[in-house]
């Protein structure tokens, strides 16, 4: 079943910059997909025009039978509530205890006044603290979010992601700030949400082995055209160097 | 090579001093400042302070008037710096860039903090004295203009700097607008929201004695009738007890501060 489809895509910011040109590509059900790129290829810019962060200057999106790109704010508003979204600085609110963050998944199935008083259903504090217990964070839960770690940031940011209940999660480069041991630790519990919860998930990655061991499928990005799209074992080491503009030898791969 | 950049540096240093002379001598001369008459008077000025300016048995009778204008002046500023503190939220959350409605109502903010915060207190006064007349509220919409301007200008910045990021996963949680204002950028700046605000409330105790003056309320007002009739060791006692309040309210003003960073 097909939950994304992105037809002739392309975002030119003020000023000129072509981040997008044309990208065309689908995403079923379940899939795990991985967009490798160069900086500044366009990586950040394609996962956000998915849930309209940024507003796309020519194609279409369509998200689970909606199309997103001209959507009004209440419908956005649900389309918004079925995407989760990783970030590489957690992007938490620090001042705030941990439960509290997580329960921010909750906002957009809110009214107004019930999200700015922080009014959460029983349910959903027991989801909190559920969640955070799969993710080895139960005694952390009153912590302000200041005294974590950044591995446990992130892992905050995942259950904040995982309480909207989603069926897609977009993760912009979710270890770039992280050490190899929290990195896997990530990947893996984002690996599992993928497997167990069935939950459709895209990365950006910085890390081409990463991409490679995690992935169903890998979407080489250059200079905001798509020049690779297929498996992972198909990803040829000219492959690689072509999507990353390099000369072979040149790029730490391992 | 080096020593060349060293003579056009010494050079340059030079020519600023020249100049700094130059423009002093200029307007000395417009007007008519003898630095020696003035120089040889701060000895006779503290000859004269300490055998007139000091508050003596007369004078403490009229404390409790004092203290009450006092008072009066105190409120007022925190009346003032208060309402103003609202105002310049919601005009902070317009005109920053993180969390915008749109770019006109930026715009639009930015520039109305902007003219005034530029106009002095004083100026405000004076300007306000002719809708208002000389009273308590001319005092008042002085000082909150001012503190609204100079706020919502620190508030916009604290806003960019604190909450860009958790702005943006709220947003994409599908949060509202006032969803995101009270989860995320209130939580995230509140600090320095609260210092700031406790900054200002210290400046207009300071600034309202002296717009009082001008307007004919609070401590200024009553400072300055003492002074006028030449009743030095009363005005003595208002300077006094300005400045042991304005010292209560830093310390105090200081521990909020140490207790919520
Ligand atoms: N807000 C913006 N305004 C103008 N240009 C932008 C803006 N954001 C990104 N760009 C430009 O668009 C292009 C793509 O940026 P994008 O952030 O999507 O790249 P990226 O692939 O995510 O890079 P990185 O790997 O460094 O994160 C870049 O040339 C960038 O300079
Ligand atoms: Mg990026």
């Amino acid at each position: 079943m097909e939950l994304l489809n992105i037809n002739r895509l392309s975002k030119e910011y003020k000023g000129g910059t072509k981040a997008l040109s044309n990208v065309n590509f689908s995403v079923n059900e379940g899939e795990f997909v991985s967009i490798i790129g160069p900086s500044g290829a366009g990586k950040s810019t394609l996962l956000r025009c998915i849930n309209k962060m940024i507003d796309a200057t020519d194609g279409e999106i369509v998200f689970d039978g909606v199309s997103v790109t001209d959507i009004n704010r209440k419908d956005l508003r649900k389309v918004r509530t079925k995407i989760g979204m990783i970030f590489q600085h957690y992007n938490l609110v620090d001042r705030l205890s941990v439960i509290e963050n997580v329960l921010h998944g909750r906002l957009g199935y809110k009214t107004t006044l019930e999200g700015i008083i922080g009014k959460y259903t029983e349910k959903e504090k027991k989801k909190a603290f559920d969640l955070l217990k799969k993710l080895g964070l139960k005694d952390q839960a009153y912590k302000r979010c200041d005294q974590l770690s950044g591995g446990q940031k992130q892992r905050v940011g995942i259950a904040r992601a995982l309480i909207q209940n989603p069926k897609l999660v977009l993760c912009d480069e979710p270890i770039a700030s992280l050490d190899p041991n929290a990195s896997k630790v990530i990947m893996d519990h984002l690996k599992n949400i993928n497997v167990e919860m069935g939950i459709t998930s895209i990365f950006n990655l910085h890390q081409v082995d990463v991409a490679m061991k995690y992935s169903d499928r890998i979407i080489g990005v250059n200079s905001g055209e798509i020049i690779y799209d297929g498996t992972p074992d198909n990803l040829s080491e000219e492959k690689i160097h072509e999507i990353y503009g390099s000369e072979a030898g040149e790029l730490i791969t391992e | 090579m080096e020593l060349d950049v060293m003579k056009k540096k010494n050079r340059k240093f030079m020519l600023f001093w020249i100049a700094l002379i130059g423009i002093t001598g200029f307007f000395m001369v417009i007007t008519k400042y003898d630095p020696i008459k003035s120089f040889t008077s701060i000895p006779k000025a503290i000859v004269w302070t300490l055998t007139n300016f000091y508050p003596n048995s007369n004078s403490i009778e009229k404390l409790p008037s004092i203290l009450s204008k006092l008072k009066e002046t105190i409120f007022l500023s925190i009346a003032a710096t208060t309402t103003a503190s609202a105002f310049a939220l919601l005009f902070g959350l317009f005109g920053s860039k993180t969390t915008k409605i749109n770019n006109l109502l930026g715009v639009l903010s930015r520039t109305i903090a902007s003219i005034f915060r530029n106009i002095p207190i004083v100026a405000w006064a004076m300007i306000l004295l002719f809708s208002f007349g000389q009273n308590a509220l001319t005092g008042y919409f002085a000082l909150f203009f001012v503190t609204f301007g100079f706020l919502t200008r620190a508030f916009i910045e604290t806003i960019d700097e604190a909450s860009y990021e958790s702005v943006e996963a709220l947003r994409a949680t599908g949060a509202t607008y006032f969803q995101i204002v009270f989860q995320g950028v209130i939580p995230s700046s509140i600090p320095q929201i609260i210092s700031w605000v406790l900054f200002m409330t210290e400046t207009n105790i300071r600034s309202s004695t002296l717009v009082g003056i001008l307007t004919g309320t609070g401590v200024g007002f009553v400072f300055n009738i003492y002074y006028k009739s030449m009743d030095y060791n009363s005005a003595s006692l208002v300077v006094i007890s300005i400045i042991l309040t304005v010292f209560a309210i830093e310390i105090t003003s200081n521990y909020i501060r140490r207790v919520i960073l």
